[in-house]
């Protein structure tokens, strides 16, 4: 069965974002939901599905969907469950979600993440303890620890630093995503870096936070909830706003070590979702590309076949990937300059570019959305074509 | 022995001989009975061939940096008077990977390929940590 453009997003729902306190990690998912929903002109009693990727903040709580069930006061669920393949959870989940739908298991699913990792401004006795992001991302095990080996940074800037090695990729290569993106951001009211020029002499001067990885090359952890409702095609042309045709949906995880390999499941993932979208990568308008690091775009362009393997670093070096450039990459700053919802910061974007929503930034004519979500240290990727019409 | 800031590395059952051996100032790694896969930290079984059968077996202690990082950010007070430092992957000559660190070479003068050698510094009366040296 071809599953393509059977369901649609029909929804959206996204809540303050960023160094904001207003609920726990709960509540930004019960806002995100609430917010969704009357985006799509739906009530909560027509919600039969309830799908939830766990931000940190959730810790290792089984049942954070039944939990989340609760707290909304929802009844009756046909489908409830929580999905975790880091980074690639979002597209997963709503991939999950169009099965489910097209089948007849279900006709409404709210796909939800929210975290909330950042703690309001420390006293001066806490912030002797450190802290922060670095406390909440800086978890180790044994031996790395033992070496002064601490959180996800350190793991993909080894695979980073392989990249450069063997390929010739430079820091300013990395450097001209992040400005691009920030470029981006600065159309963006949403986005954290809205209003906050930077230049590569900025990225250049910017700390290290471990190397190869300045700060401007490491995604900003945010507090904050997003959601999608998820409906069949058919339903959501009746609803308040135009559908965001699912087209076409896969997932690849790779296995083995990404360090010897250098690629994300993107290879895998990509050729399940363009033969059921029946697209090329030429007729994608807008990219929307899981950005916890610069380097994941880089190593992302390579894997969809944009350019070819280890050729990522000149191909953004002359600023296609930036405002008025051919190839338009994470246009609402992404998770580097704008917020980090893991996967779905990406699918939220491409959803407002495909409703022509975009205002100072909306890409002329955006019609086919490619968006994706890695997890892991290039373990998990999932892949959605997304698109304004049938 | 005086007092070790950094994080000492609990000695958990799976990987008792590691820190006997390191003890000895020498060098194991797990190797795959089924396969002869050598592999490292220890695992139940093999990712190759499923084989639960292994045995802990001295390496050559020599092969080359396989990739690093610096880092710069302070996780662990411990390592506050060392940052910017280097952390390394080591691949060894017998394949099995294992994270390090590079003693006698500045973070900026390490390379990719550099050949290394295991060296040993006893942390406390009970653990010893295996780093590297230029070979
Ligand atoms: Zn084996």
């Amino acid at each position: 069965m071809n599953l393509r453009s059977q369901t649609a997003i029909a929804g959206l729902g996204i809540t303050k974002q960023g160094k904001v306190y207003d609920y726990n990690h709960v509540g930004f998912a019960v806002e995100a939901v609430r917010l969704a929903l009357a985006d799509a002109g739906l009530r909560r009693e027509d919600l039969d599905g309830l799908l939830l990727n766990p931000g940190l903040s959730w810790g290792e709580a089984a049942m954070g969907s039944f939990q989340l069930q609760q707290a909304m006061g929802l009844r009756d669920l046909r489908l409830s469950s929580v999905m975790n393949a880091g980074g690639a959870s979002a597209a997963a989940m709503i991939q999950h979600a169009a099965q489910a739908i097209a089948a007849g298991v279900c006709t409404t699913v709210a796909c939800v993440f929210s975290d909330a990792p950042l703690k309001p401004p420390a006293t001066k006795a806490e912030k002797k303890d450190g802290g922060g992001s670095a406390g909440a991302y800086g978890f180790a095990r044994g031996l790395d620890a033992a070496y002064g080996q601490f959180g996800v940074n350190a793991l993909y800037a080894l695979v980073a630093q392989r990249h450069m090695h063997l390929y010739g990729t430079t820091n300013d290569h990395l450097g001209a995503i992040a400005v691009a993106q920030r470029q981006w951001a600065n159309k963006n009211p949403q986005a954290q870096f809205y209003d906050t020029p930077m230049t590569i002499e900025d990225y250049r001067r910017s700390r290290w936070v471990v190397e190869p990885f300045h700060l401007f090359d490491c995604c900003l952890v945010s507090n904050g909830g997003l959601a999608v409702i998820v409906t069949a095609a058919e339903r959501a042309r009746d609803l308040k706003k135009p559908p965001v045709y699912i087209r076409g949906m896969g997932q690849g995880h790779p296995g083995g070590d990404p360090g010897e390999t250098l690629a994300s499941g993107a290879v895998l993932a990509k050729a399940t979702a363009f033969t059921m979208a029946g697209i090329a990568l030429s007729d994608i308008d807008v990219v929307e590309l899981y950005d916890c690091y610069t380097f994941t775009v880089l190593v992302c362009l390579e894997d969809y076949g944009f350019c070819k393997k280890g050729e990522g670093g000149p191909f953004v070096a002359d600023g296609k990937i930036a405002p008025g450039g051919s190839l338009p990459v994470n246009t609402g700053g992404g998770q580097l300059s704008s917020f980090y919802m893991w996967g779905m910061t990406p699918v939220s974007e491409a959803v407002i570019q495909l409703r022509g929503d975009g205002g100072a930034r909306q890409v002329p004519g955006a019609g086919v959305a490619l968006v994706s979500g890695n997890g892991g240290i290039l373990s998990t990727h999932s892949t959605l074509v997304l698109a304004g019409a049938p | 022995m005086a007092e070790y800031g950094k994080p000492v590395p609990a000695i958990t059952p799976e990987m008792r001989p590691f820190f006997a051996a390191a003890k000895r100032h020498q060098l194991v790694v797990q190797r795959c009975c089924g396969c002869g896969t050598h592999r490292f930290p220890a695992r139940e079984l093999c990712s190759n061939c499923w084989s639960r059968e292994a045995e802990w077996v001295a390496v050559s202690g020599t092969g080359e940096i396989f990739s690093f990082n610096v880092m710069h950010q302070v996780y662990h007070p411990g390592f506050a008077a060392e940052v910017p430092y280097a952390v390394v992957a080591v691949k060894l000559k017998e394949g099995a990977k294992m994270t390090s660190s590079l003693v006698g070479v500045k973070p900026h003068d390490i390379r990719i390929g550099m050949p290394v050698r295991v060296v040993f510094e006893d942390l406390t009366d009970e653990v010893t940590l295996p780093k590297f040296a230029p070979a």
